[in-house]
């Protein structure tokens, strides 16, 4: 067996599964607290790649170094993509709040096309190159083309983000009471918990790591359009549903999971059908575990 | 303290509440009885905005409640124990409890109403690492209870509190409530079908039928009056 090729796979499979993660984290936040699954949210990741991808066009003009173009795009590409999450919130869900769940899914999808073709529209068809802004640095010599410096750097910003938001959940007043929301909202706003500015949160949150995933995995693969969200966003979805849709540590396990199912699966059986094994995958939990790795089966007492 | 007039509360096209009077005194324990389906918890939902009428007037403390967001009505010093408990079922016995000081920033005075509950109820102090939704029904009720007391509320609102318990628990949660009164001067507006037990605790009733007041006078005299013990004591 050839190890340089397996750790190859590994680490291309943990790249992946990262931004999985970025994404699906979303996915499962806005389903435990309103039940929704927000089919925009791909949508969120695309126009995150695309704002720095034009903030970094217009900052590299004035020639900046890379890295300070990378900063200030991301910050700008983070903020609007956040301010988009929440718009796409206020305007499209929240009027439908009391409606079936039903309809708010068909406009999750209505929105998730609406913003495609407004990007399609406003930008290209076409495939736009996305600067190389990942600062390239050498690794261990020991390390040697088995994983390179931005795969590292997507890991890392993975990790940062993930332990932050663990913290931020278990241990701030906020994160206690999106989690006493996502449990029961009527008892949340009894308790005098403003239950629209915990799902305004949650989007904003959502948005943010999505964005920043779009970022990452652009200046990784070079190029971007208007439909990268969409399997992203599926994929990621999936993940979700294989962690256990709700839960944010099963959110991150599915997507690791998910990430290395397809990079050992296209290296080792075909890469012809790299998109197919992620839904093999969700097909297989729905039958065996709908609830997913680690979803709770709900606990109720009368 | 408290005055509802007047108010109307809908489901839908559905009158809940057809437009009812109720006046609640400061320290006063005042009991709304009647069946299932009457519009008791409409009532309570009705006055913290989770189901906002659509006519008539709540007033708390001067202020017109009707229109106003449950968070906001809350923090008037309104504490609600909604029929079947609403614990969290993941968060642990003293994460509820943490829940119940959400709108509290006295950290000191916090703890010490923690230790006051779990005097009140010591099994939820043995409990206070375990999550909420492994607790029994009668736990559940006492947790729901502190967690509500945790606000301090000047007016504690509660639905049902006996309701599927044992009858040493029901003896156990009505002293309580009693205790709670007197100790530190809470009013209570108690929603109850076990209507005995709930007049002899309260200073005044209200009987409630479909959507209307039909009756209200001193939990005294509704104790002795044939018609209410005849449909709602069992005698």
């Amino acid at each position: 067996m050839n190890f340089e090729y397996f750790f190859r796979l590994f680490f291309s499979g943990l790249t992946r599964g990262s931004i999985y993660a970025l994404l699906a984290l979303g996915y499962t936040m806005v389903y435990g607290i309103i039940k929704l699954i927000n089919f925009a949210h791909g949508e969120i990741y695309m126009i995150g790649a695309f704002t720095a991808l034009i903030v970094a066009g217009a900052l590299s003009l004035t020639g900046m170094p890379a890295l300070a173009i990378l900063v200030l795009a991301s910050v700008v590409a983070l903020v609007y993509s956040s301010m988009y999450g929440y718009t796409v919130e206020k305007i499209a869900y929240k009027p439908l709040r009391q409606a079936p769940r039903l309809s708010a899914l068909i406009v999750a999808i209505g929105m998730s096309m609406f913003l495609q073709n407004y990007l399609l529209l406003a930008q290209t068809s076409n495939f736009l190159p996305f600067p190389d802004l990942l600062p390239e640095f050498s690794l261990p010599e020991s390390w040697g083309g088995m994983v390179n410096g931005p795969q590292f750097l997507i890991f890392v910003t993975t990790a940062i983000i993930m332990v932050a938001l663990t913290l931020l959940i278990k241990f701030t007043r906020m994160g206690k009471s999106m989690r006493a929301t996502s449990q029961d909202k009527v008892m949340a706003a009894l308790l005098g918990i403003n239950v629209n500015r915990i799902i305004s949160y949650t989007f904003i949150i959502g948005s943010f790591t999505a964005a920043l995933g779009g970022i990452l995995i652009s200046s990784y693969t070079g190029q971007i359009n208007y439909f990268i969200g969409f399997l992203a966003g599926i994929k990621a979805f999936v993940a979700a549903v294989l962690g256990g849709i709700g839960s944010i540590p099963g959110a991150v396990l599915g997507s690791i999971v998910l990430g290395m199912a397809e990079s050992f699966a296209a290296g080792y059986i075909s890469s012809v059908y790299e998109d197919v094994f992620a839904f093999v995958i969700l097909v297989l939990i729905l039958i065996f575990k709908p609830s997913g790795l680690l979803g709770k089966p709900e606990v109720q007492k009368v | 303290m408290l005055e509802l007039r007047n108010v109307q509360t809908y489901y839908g096209n559905i009158k809940a509440l057809k437009g009812i009077d109720i006046t609640v005194n400061a320290g006063e324990i005042i009991t709304l009885i009647g069946a299932n389906g009457a519009g008791k918890s409409t009532t309570l939902m009705s006055i913290c905005g989770i189901v906002p009428p659509r006519e008539g007037s709540i007033r708390f403390k001067e202020r017109e409640l009707r229109g106003m967001d449950t968070d906001r009505i809350v923090g008037f010093g309104i504490s609600q124990v909604p029929e079947g408990r609403h614990i969290f079922p993941h968060l642990t016995v003293r994460e509820n409890l943490d829940m119940g000081a959400f709108l509290r920033r006295d950290k000191a005075e916090i703890s010490r109403d923690i230790e006051y509950v779990y005097e009140l109820f010591p099994i939820l102090a043995e409990r206070r690492n375990q999550a909420g939704g492994t607790l029994s029904g009668g736990e559940q009720q006492m947790l729901a209870i502190s967690r509500a007391l945790m606000a301090r509320p000047t007016l504690l609102l509660l639905d049902e509190p006996s309701l599927g318990l044992a009858p040493l628990i029901v003896q156990q949660i009505f002293e309580i409530i009693s205790q709670i009164n007197r100790e530190n001067g809470t009013t209570i507006f108690l929603v109850e079908q076990n209507a005995f037990q709930a007049l002899k605790v309260a200073n005044r009733g209200y009987v409630m039928e479909t959507g209307t007041i039909t009756m209200t006078d001193t939990a005294e005299n509704l104790l002795n009056n044939e018609d209410v013990k005849r449909a709602y004591l069992g005698v």
